[in-house]
């Protein structure tokens, strides 16, 4: 739509003229200010839907998860790996020095209860979803998890010891809303 | 405006009344429903909260035993008034098939609050098995299905009456002053009572039909209030811009007259 | 005098620089702001920019609808309903796109009226106005397919009923109908190749309506006297005049528009497209949207038992049957319009100087009113008989009113030109049957 702020071709007086430009700056303004609103609704319908962020939180039961095993859940759409951790689990997260880690970070900032291990499953390198969940699944060198794409191996804390993964696993945004009920997002 | 122009806008004006005639779309032969006063008519009709939680007792009380409302998520009930912890519970009350376990089998699981409603029957077949052959139709879109939908779903809940006289009524129908043909399988849904009211208000049929319709309104049309005020407000700043790009083209148009 | 002042913003460097290369702002300037239009153009003349902008809102509406929406039978009219409640202003881009369809008619069919009174279908604008039914067709094609989309009652079994015309094809038919179904019937790959063509049409329209205002802008338009324009005392320059008038115009419609959005969205409508489609259940009556039911009463109103006996009887065998007649009739009410400017020859273009054309015209515009109503009744009784009469007069309206008219009405005298005022007395203009020879330009 071309603008309002033609030249208008004609001699009036220059007070004419500043009366007229005023208007069609206001008109012109005002329209602008239309488009935009206009605009608005077609960048925003692009933005996740109400469905979409029904699922951005999940609340996932514990009670039946034994000690020492783990489940996957999904969470907006990527993996959720939960350990119920082993006393010798926890103790080896917590007598990791941080020179042994490529990206230092305390066990301790990376759970809420001690044995309880909440992390998105996804290879801080290019993407896949690491091995060592389930039962019977090989764990790596640091009994956490192994990345069988291109050989990342994890801890029991989900931090990054060996291979190319640059950085830990992530830590959800997480909260017990009771002993045994986590709500996940 | 010249002749032309006037005959133009007549008869643009003909054929729209003509198309707001009732025998349009032929609602069968039946009488139209009388109108109602509705709180969500108009330029500025919103929903009545209350009549919106007491409709929702109705259909949970008469009605969900038969009609599904499955396009309604347990969460737009927080739209309307209920807390997350009210509609969790709500939700809760029925299961709905989970995701295959570890062994590929298919458990039942307590709904969520982003699950949709759960339908009574699995499907139409089972519906009518169950409805000696008739379909009780799912709900969610129930008022913009109907040719003016509020009153014609209010005009079928409190339209039974007595067959006239000799009519003969056969087996398993009732007679309605509004539905097509004046034969209807569905019982009467509502009576006096049927449904306890959490905020004490007397539980008639004709609260209970006009409760139930403001809440199928609802069912159909969420967007409502939301798009009425911003209708407002669009029609409002066009007046406004339109206005000044009238002054402005009779400004400029001067030279030239 | 109104004169056109080069912009400043043609001289600044980077639009040079382009220019040079592709002249893209010096075409710009030239048939959007200095291209000379016609004084006197009135607000009937605004349709035309009305119904392109009309057109860009549907591709964004219907661009963005896309991306949500799901061309599958067991998922179309769910996903529909999902823009409706989950998407954030789904309600407020469906409705636009659904009102907008039924604005783009108002909007066409106001323009091609237009186009009727004050003939602007005449020598030289003849392809113009062809163009302009090719878009017509476009548009219903696209308006067709449009609707079979969300799957509702009416969407299934409007789009049953007219694929199902195509039968009365001799020979080929039932091959053409196979085809277009992709099965035996409307099912789901008819459903997803009507989302393909339903996306692609509007871009094919987009490439017509350039050579349209192609068209337009080889001769200028016409205007409200129908006299050509002269010299520069007759026009003025489309910008700032037409450009600000148009946008006035639009403000205008604007308003109208977003009353059927926000307070009546369904009301152009039919309640039973809310009803998802079954296969099984036909509704009580089948109507298609409002702006194909004059379409639709010449289509049933053709007695095709009576023309088929007839046919046959003359011909000895059966030619025309039972469908064909109807489906012969309302292509052909559009047919005609092709062939408009060499049946209405009248060298007068304006109908403000053709008082007998006039009253045709305004009766022709009540005809069509009449065959809109006439469609949405069911094929019943007196509805029967007044289709029947309409359709007679449409047809008769252009095959014989128009041009017999052109052979014996007495036209009005013309003025000399646009800018001259009316008619002083002297002059050569000579009225009556054999009229001021149509000026060209």
């Amino acid at each position: 739509m071309a603008d309002t702020e033609g030249t208008a071709a004609t001699e009036h007086g220059h007070e004419g003229e500043t009366r007229r430009d005023f208007l069609q700056l206001a008109t012109g303004a005002f329209g602008a200010v239309g488009l935009a609103a206009v605009a608005w609704p077609f960048i925003q319908q692009m933005n996740p839907a109400a469905d979409t962020l029904a699922l951005a939180t999940i609340e996932v039961d514990l009670s039946k998860i034994e000690v020492g095993q783990a489940i996957k859940v999904k969470w907006q759409g990527k993996p959720v790996f939960i350990r119920h951790r082993t006393k010798a689990e926890i103790d080896a997260a917590a007598s990791a020095s941080p020179s042994d880690l490529i990206d230092p970070e305390e066990d301790k900032a990376r759970v809420k209860k001690d044995e309880w291990l909440v992390l998105v499953g996804v290879c801080t390198h290019l993407g896949c979803i690491p091995l060592g969940t389930a039962q019977g699944e090989t764990k790596g060198d640091f009994n956490g998890w192994f990345c069988p794409c291109h050989g990342s191996h994890y801890d029991t804390s989900g931090r990054i010891r060996k291979g190319p993964a640059p950085r830990n696993l992530p830590v959800p945004e997480y909260a017990f809303i009771s002993d045994t009920v986590v709500k996940i997002g | 405006m010249n002749t032309f122009g006037k005959t133009l806008v007549a008869g643009a004006l003909v054929f729209t009344v003509s198309m707001t005639g009732s025998a349009t779309y032929a609602a069968g032969d039946a009488p139209h429903a009388p109108e109602h006063h509705w709180s969500f008519s108009g330029l500025f009709g919103t929903y009545d909260r209350a009549a919106l939680r007491r409709g929702f007792e109705v259909y949970k009380g008469a009605c969900a035993g038969c009609h599904g409302l499955r396009l309604v998520a347990y969460r737009n009930l927080m739209d309307i008034g209920f807390s997350e912890d009210e509609v969790k519970a709500i939700a809760a009350e029925v299961e709905v098939p989970a995701e295959p376990n570890d062994d590929g089998e298919i458990e039942d699981r307590p709904a969520l609050p982003s699950d949709r409603f759960v339908s009574p029957f699995p499907n139409d077949n089972a519906a009518r098995a169950a409805n000696g052959g008739a379909l009780p139709p799912d709900l969610s879109l129930i008022i913009k299905a109907r040719l003016d939908g509020a009153n014609y779903v209010h005009g079928v809940l409190t339209g039974y009456k007595d067959a006239p006289a000799g009519k003969k009524i056969p087996e398993g129908m009732n007679y309605n002053a509004y539905f097509a043909g004046n034969l209807i399988a569905m019982p009467p849904p509502l009576s006096d009572e049927g449904v306890d009211y959490s905020d004490k208000t007397k539980a008639t049929v004709a609260q209970q039909a006009e409760d139930v319709v403001t809440f199928l309104s609802w069912a159909a049309e969420p967007e409502l209030e939301e798009r009425k005020r911003m209708g407002v407000k669009v029609i409002l700043f066009l007046l406004l811009l339109t206005g000044l790009l009238y002054v402005v083209k009779r400004r400029i148009w001067a030279d030239v007259h | 005098m109104a004169q056109f002042q080069k912009p400043a913003w043609l001289d600044n460097g980077l639009v040079r620089w382009v220019d040079h290369r592709l002249p893209i702002f010096t075409f710009m300037s030239h048939e959007l702001y200095e291209y000379p239009t016609p004084r006197n153009l009135n607000y009937w003349w605004n349709f035309g920019s009305l119904a392109g902008i009309v057109l860009v809102i549907m591709i964004v509406t219907g661009i963005t609808l896309a991306m949500h929406y799901t061309p599958h039978t067991a998922l179309a009219f769910d996903s529909v309903e999902r823009i409706m409640r989950d998407v954030n202003y789904g309600w407020l881009i469906r409705y636009i796109h659904m009102n907008g369809a039924s604005m783009f008619f108002i909007v066409v069919y106001i323009h091609m009226f237009r186009g009727l009174y004050f003939g602007s279908y005449k020598a030289p604008r003849e392809i113009l106005w062809i163009l302009g039914v090719v878009i017509l067709l476009l548009m219903m094609a696209t308006a067709f397919m449009g609707y079979v989309l969300p799957w509702g009652q009416m969407s299934f079994w409007g789009a049953t009923v007219i694929t199902n015309l195509f039968s009365a094809i001799p020979l080929v038919g039932d091959w053409i109908v196979t085809l277009l179904w992709g099965g035996f019937a409307v099912d789901n790959p008819t459903l997803a190749r009507f989302f393909s063509l339903h996306y692609l049409m509007p871009f094919v329209l987009v490439g017509v309506i350039v050579l349209h205002i192609w068209a337009l802008h080889v001769h200028g338009s016409n205007n409200p006297i129908g006299i050509d324009t002269k010299g520069e005392q007759d026009v003025i320059p489309f910008h700032p005049y037409y450009t600000v008038k148009d946008m006035f115009g639009l403000g205008v419609f604007l308003v109208f528009f977003a009353y059927f959005i926000f307070f009546a969205p369904n009301y152009l409508g039919h309640p039973d497209n809310y009803i998802e489609a079954n296969s099984l259940s036909t509704p009580a009556h089948i109507v298609p949207e409002w702006y194909f039911l004059p379409f639709y009463a010449i289509l049933r109103a053709v007695p095709a038992n009576f023309v088929g006996e007839w046919v046959t009887a003359w011909m000895g065998f059966v030619l025309i049957e039972a469908k064909l007649a109807g489906v012969l009739a309302m292509f052909g009410s559009i047919a005609v319009l092709f062939v408009l400017p060499w049946l209405d020859r009248s060298p007068v273009r304006s109908s403000r100087f053709r008082p007998m054309y006039k009253w045709f015209f305004w009766i022709f515009l009540i005809v069509c009113i009449v065959l809109g109503y006439v469609g949405a009744k069911p094929a019943e009784g007196i509805y029967i008989v007044i289709g029947r009469v309409a359709t007679v007069w449409y047809f008769a309206h252009f095959l014989a009113i128009i041009p017999l008219l052109a052979k014996f009405e007495k036209t009005k005298e013309l003025p000399k030109s646009i800018s001259e005022p009316v008619l002083g007395g002297g002059g050569g203009a000579a009225s009556g049957a054999a009229s001021k020879p149509m000026e060209k330009a």
